[in-house]
């Protein structure tokens, strides 16, 4: 049933987001912490609980929109504020574009420390 | 013509599935028979649609690329936010929580790591670049994580409009240097496992950019990259115009 899957994900989403917009007003700031975090972790909890009751009948509603991801996200790109970002100026270029390739450089590093650890 | 526009103007998202589709089948033909395979059509897609958004920016003088012009609103909805988290949470269903919790410790530290280091060098370019008020700098570094916690941490400290906007150009920056480069370099770092996906959206953190680079390299890690990088505006927006604000406070 199509209907059961999609539900399971809305009822994952909104709970998530919920949380996620609780948390921001406790710490005191404008924004959603973590929101999409809870609601996969929700999701996956659900998930495992069905299926441990052998019930798999909510698959399809999800996977709809597991791969709509890609789609959503062309369109996504498709309406940011490219233009702001090529003309406002050689600082926000710098600022933005430095710090992402230096990371970047650093990463295979970083990495090969955290699993040392 | 009034016909087909009026169409339009009622199946607005109908229209946006036709046009993505069509990018989507360009850039897939492209990425085949152009560059042999060696960029994913999804990147190209991606790359396209960055594209679109910069003429559509140009033409429209909007804020929202391509969706700023009337016939392609639709592609504006079907990119929101709304239904990029809703599907970003759908990916969660091929993940595994016994890989999640057992990266768990990771996302965190790679969070702290991520949100610092992008703020320090936000700051150190705008002291180069000739900023000395702490206020200023505070701002800008916050630019340098997202675009969203510029422009909330700049209305925190009082920051003028023109430094809270460079803020946001900044942090789009970013996500569209994230989106570009993330399929280019991924092998080459050793961005393929659910554990480096994690610490990757961690410490990149920008959440447009990490969604949209991951999904051009392996749709499979952006469960597991959007799980922390979901954590890194909020984060962001704590740290910056409190902690790090009274941190540069002492020193300017």
């Amino acid at each position: 049933m199509i209907m059961y899957g999609l539900g399971i994900l809305a009822f994952s989403y909104l709970s998530g987001q919920w949380l996620g917009e609780t948390l921001g007003q406790l710490m005191g700031i404008d924004a959603n912490v973590g929101g999409v975090g809870f609601a996969m972790l929700i999701l996956i909890s659900l998930k495992t609980w069905f299926e441990k009751k052998q019930w798999t009948d909510f698959g399809f509603g999800i996977d709809f929109w597991n791969k709509m991801y890609v789609p959503i996200v062309i369109a996504m790109s498709a309406s940011q504020n490219v233009k702001v970002a090529v003309s406002s100026g050689i600082l926000a270029v710098l600022a933005g574009l430095i710090p992402t390739v230096l990371l970047f450089a650093l990463f295979p590093a970083l990495i090969k420390y955290f699993n040392k650890n | 013509m009034q016909i087909f526009e009026k169409l339009i103007d009622k199946n607005g998202l109908v229209f946006a599935f036709l046009v993505i589709a069509a990018v989507v089948f360009v850039s897939d033909w492209l990425s085949k028979n152009v560059l042999k395979n060696k960029i994913p059509g999804s990147a190209i897609a991606i790359l396209t649609g960055l594209v679109l958004a910069y003429f559509g920016g140009i033409i429209s003088g909007g804020e929202k690329g391509i969706s700023d012009i009337e016939l392609f609103k639709g592609i504006g909805f079907m990119g929101n936010s709304m239904f990029r988290d809703f599907a970003i949470v759908a990916t969660a269903i091929g993940a595994s929580w016994a890989i999640m919790k057992k990266a768990g410790m990771l996302g965190i530290v790679s969070l702290l790591i991520g949100v610092s280091f992008f703020f320090l060098m936000g700051v150190l370019m705008a002291y180069i670049w000739g900023y000395r008020d702490a206020i200023s700098l505070c701002t800008i570094g916050a630019g340098a994580c997202t675009y969203v916690v510029g422009p909330v941490t700049g209305a925190a400290v009082g920051a003028s409009s023109e430094v809270i906007a460079l803020s946001i150009a900044t942090g789009v920056v970013k996500a569209i240097s994230v989106t570009i480069l993330t399929p280019l370099v991924a092998k080459r770092i050793g961005l393929n496992s659910p554990s480096s996906a994690m610490a990757f959206g961690g410490l990149l953190g920008t959440n447009s950019g990490v969604a949209a680079g991951l999904a051009a390299t392996d749709p499979a890690l952006v469960p597991y990259g959007s799980l922390t990088a979901t954590f890194y505006t909020g984060l962001g927006c704590l740290l910056c115009p409190s902690l790090f604000y009274l941190f540069l406070g002492w020193i300017f």
